[in-house]
């Protein structure tokens, strides 16, 4: 039962992302460019909702199904991990033209060249993997 | 049926993203899109090589569900929801056009990189295998990609997040601005 609600969740947010085109390489290349207010209309809309509907859960003290506290841990504070990490991302995320959600939504979109773009970022998390104790975090 | 193939404005988009976060959480779960390469990276046997990956990756076997759901969301559209093509401002098409991408309202990535071809021409590999390099490094160093932070952490009022954010407009822009004229 589990299965098919994550099942569902994953398959709209799928068809949401290809449908926005925030999963196509124009579309990011043209929010980086300034070219159109798309892409900020949708990750600042996202965000407005979010923002109030968390501060209502938190006020309210709302629980997840079955009673366990929402996942809305505090992230530990650090400059440089996030900054850095940050701008490695960014990099890649402009040059791939994608970020990992719409990765996966492209490889079922049938784009097979993304796999190759799938398969640099497993290395990337590997070798992250192996580097991380040497990285300032 | 052009409204079936139409794409979704932004302000239909935006708040179907944040519903979708808000059902996981719901769930008991936290939107994240890139903790699943790291869950990949463990299953195929990564924690022999890097503590990092020894964790108990079925805990996370839920989000490898909602990418697999992704791959079908992926599927259906493209094949059932879409005309495949993508139109962008026609000052930024032909910036593009200046660097020899020429397909966009024409299709929804450029084949000039994604096409079948492409694959062939070892600059292009290169940019799709540095490209997806540097998003999966800098999504684990960062600790999150676009939903994790722009969406799940900025939401939650995280100042972490908004580092990472910036961030990835930092490279992003750099990237754009200065590597692209010497790549293309």
């Amino acid at each position: 039962m589990k299965t098919l609600v994550y099942l569902v969740i994953g398959t709209f947010f799928g068809i949401v992302m290809y449908k926005s085109e925030a999963a196509s390489w124009f579309r990011i290349y043209e929010m980086f460019e300034f070219g159109s207010f798309h892409m900020y209309g949708i990750i600042g809309s996202a965000l407005a909702i979010g923002v109030i509907g968390v501060q209502i859960i938190k006020r309210n003290n709302i629980k997840a199904l079955g009673g366990e506290a929402m996942e809305l841990k505090p992230k530990a504070m650090s400059i440089p991990r996030y900054l850095i990490g940050g701008i490695l991302f960014g990099l890649g995320w402009a040059l791939a033209g994608a970020c990992p959600g719409p990765m996966y939504v492209l490889a079922g979109a049938g784009f097979s060249s993304i796999l190759v773009v799938i398969g640099g970022a497993l290395l990337g998390t590997f070798v992250y993997g192996l580097m991380r104790s040497k990285l300032p975090h | 049926m052009e409204w079936i193939s139409n794409p979704w404005p932004w302000y239909v988009s935006g708040p179907l993203i944040a519903l979708v976060m808000f059902v996981l959480l719901f769930v008991g779960k936290q939107f994240g899109m890139s903790s699943n390469l790291r869950t990949a990276c463990s299953i195929g046997g990564a924690g022999k090589a890097a503590e990092f990956f020894n964790f108990d990756w079925k805990k996370e076997r839920w989000n490898l569900i909602v990418v697999l759901g992704a791959i079908i969301g992926g599927f259906v559209s493209a094949n059932y929801l879409s005309s495949n093509t993508v139109d962008i401002n026609p000052e930024v098409e032909s910036k593009l056009e200046s660097y020899g991408i020429t397909s966009s309202g024409e299709a929804y990535l450029p084949t000039e990189i994604f096409g079948s071809n492409s694959l062939n021409d070892p600059k292009i590999l290169a940019i799709l295998i540095i490209g997806g390099f540097l998003v999966g490094f800098g999504a684990r160093y960062a600790g999150g990609c676009t939903s994790g932070h722009a969406i799940s952490g900025l939401s939650n009022l995280q100042l972490p997040s908004l580092i990472a954010v910036i961030g990835f407009f930092i490279g992003g822009l750099v990237m754009i601005n200065f590597i692209y004229p010497l790549i293309f």
